[in-house]
């Protein structure tokens, strides 16, 4: 094990390393804090000029409150939502049977399919931003979550696919050979084998995909205007603009947007990492 | 030759060619639904902007072919350049991520207890939007009441001097991207080969020429993968410097992906922004090449 494990350590160089960890983890995280902190603050305090001492007593339902009935929060909230949950499930539909496809039948062209899906994933989303944007106006659903979904669907896809391809590559090839000699459909061997095997990839990937997904501000401004579908990100970065003295709204308006990535990370934290650092380790 | 014996063969090999194209016909329609929608979306847009960056238009007025000129007019912008400096920076800076990543993967890389709830705290930020990262450092770096002045103990505009305002983004930029490559790290130690270490040990190599020589050439998968993420995540630069900066003051915080946005969306010259995203995707066509390259290698 690299480094040496503290174990084999100096007593008083493993009090120092432990005793360190708090002191860095509180420094790192310090951004973090002060925004909590501020999200509930009291206006009072704010306007005296309180800024980064303890709070003397807590707003946080007020706050909270003000940021979630006196703005549109709310209502980005559910934006975010409408737009991240169907652009997963949509994302790993269309993944897990291109997977599929790429890692068990071999034919011309399969790799010349793989490669384009990784080459389009980094692309630099510049370039595909005029005409998207165009074609949403054109077919009438720019400043819908419809356009966002679509589009988030196609461009995850790609990252997705390589993934699971990779994934099924792995299982055992038998299992298939297995089943159609006993006469299963392509489509039972898909839907009935390889889904329930690649579970824990695909709780992985929808993860990784939420949290990309929650996050993503660029192609919501490029495709929403004004309120209506405007997911979070937007919400909160308007709010910024408008609100540029209540502070302590704008950080509650903050974490409000952080939370469900947050709490979706800490919750399914092994997948997730899993999931990122995937390549890591091998090749 | 029986008939009956020369029709066996072929017909055990109809049913298996028409097996194979069964199964040439069910690869075909699992893959429809994703490349089609791939196609559309991501295949058909670069063409288009490609195509586009010939043409001066508006974006609602019909388009008129103009040659090369956007290219004329971008290589003779002082933005441009500025751009591209800027792009530089935040290349060259945001790289300090990998090496970062790697100081606080092994400064965790220990097994006592509640460890690993400080490593999900460490990574935290990562999982945080461009948005809040800018917001949250918009706060550190306010004159007025930032914790930045409580720290120096008077207020310093980052954000407001063109002469920091880059270096101050690029630096939040790094709060999210370090933690990012501590997980690749983290990933790659646990797979080091212990015995090399212990031989290592035992023949005397320790600190620095331990780290340098035995643990780091193990560790390549991983760097490789924090270089190219971070390389892209360089390039494609924008909900920050959107948030925090605006591209301002006066342009001089502005980069490539961001100066194509504003061109098209503030003042509706959509033919002369896609000749800057041709020019960024160009660059970024590089690191495709490469990556493509390296996995194709693997492939084989």
């Amino acid at each position: 094990m690299y480094p040496l494990p503290v174990e084999h350590w100096k007593p008083w160089s493993r009090a120092l390393y432990k005793a360190s960890l708090p002191v860095a983890l509180f420094v790192w995280l310090l951004p973090m804090l002060a925004v909590l902190i501020t999200s509930i603050r009291s206006s009072d305090e704010l306007s005296q000029g309180d800024y980064w001492t303890w709070p003397k007593h807590f707003a946080l339902i007020d706050n909270y409150g003000a940021a979630l009935t006196q703005t549109p929060m709310l209502h980005y909230f559910a934006n975010s939502m409408l737009i991240t949950v169907p652009s997963v499930l949509g994302a790993i539909l269309l993944a897990s049977m291109a997977g599929f496809a790429l890692a068990t039948y071999r034919f011309r062209g399969n790799i010349v399919v793989l490669f384009t899906f990784v080459a389009g994933n980094f692309v630099p989303v510049q370039i595909l931003m005029i005409p998207v944007r165009d074609m949403a106006l054109k077919v009438g659903l720019f400043n819908t979550v419809w356009a966002l979904i679509i589009f988030h669907v196609a461009f995850q896809t790609g990252f997705c696919t390589l993934f699971l391809r990779n994934f099924i590559k792995q299982l055992p090839f038998e299992l298939i050979e297995a089943a159609r000699v006993e006469g299963a459909s392509e489509w039972t061997i898909y839907a009935r084998i390889v889904l329930p095997l690649i579970r824990p990839a695909l709780a992985a990937l929808g993860i990784l995909v939420f949290t990309f997904v929650w996050n993503d501000y660029f192609w919501a401004l490029c495709l929403t205007q004004g309120d209506d579908a405007a997911p979070i990100t937007v919400g909160v970065a308007a709010l910024k603009g408008q609100w540029t003295t209540a502070w302590n709204l704008v950080a509650a308006g903050s974490v409000l947007a952080a939370l469900p990535s947050v709490l979706m990370f800490f919750a399914m934290q092994k997948h997730f990492v899993a999931g990122l650092t995937f390549g890591a380790s091998k090749g | 030759m029986s008939t009956s014996i020369a029709r066996l063969p072929t017909a055990r090999g109809r049913r298996a060619s028409a097996s194979g194209r069964a199964r040439h016909r069910a690869a075909f329609f699992f893959l429809l639904p994703g490349c089609a929608l791939f196609a559309l979306c991501v295949i058909y847009p670069i063409f288009s902007s490609i195509a586009l960056s010939f043409y001066n238009w508006d974006g609602m007025t019909p388009r008129t072919f103009i040659g090369l000129a956007n290219y004329v007019e971008l290589f003779h912008a002082d933005t441009f350049y500025l751009a591209l400096k800027n792009n530089l920076i935040w290349l060259v800076f945001f790289l300090l991520a990998p090496p970062l990543g790697l100081l606080f993967a092994l400064y965790l890389n220990q097994q006592i207890k509640g460890m690993r709830v400080v490593k999900s705290l460490f990574f935290a930020p990562f999982v945080l939007s461009g948005v809040v990262v800018g917001l949250v450092f918009s706060w550190f770096y306010d004159p007025a009441f930032g914790l930045l002045k409580l720290i120096v103990g008077h207020g310093i505009p980052v954000l407001g001097d063109p002469r920091t305002v880059t270096f101050g983004i690029v630096f939040a930029a790094l709060w999210p991207q370090t933690p990012y490559c501590m997980v690749l790290y983290l990933t790659g130690l646990t797979s080091i080969n212990p015995e090399v270490v212990e031989a290592a040990r035992m023949e005397g190599a320790k600190g620095w020429s331990l780290l340098w020589h035995v643990i780091l050439p193990q560790l390549r998968p991983a760097t490789f993968m924090a270089v190219v993420l971070t390389v892209i995540g360089a390039l494609r630069s924008f909900d920050l410097i959107s948030v925090m900066s605006g591209g301002g003051p006066f342009d001089s915080s502005t980069v490539l992906a961001y100066y194509m946005y504003d061109q098209a969306i503030k003042y509706y010259r959509e033919g002369y922004s896609a000749s800057i995203a041709v020019v960024l995707f160009a660059i970024m066509l590089v690191y495709i090449v490469f990556h493509l390259r390296r996995m194709l290698r693997e492939e084989r």
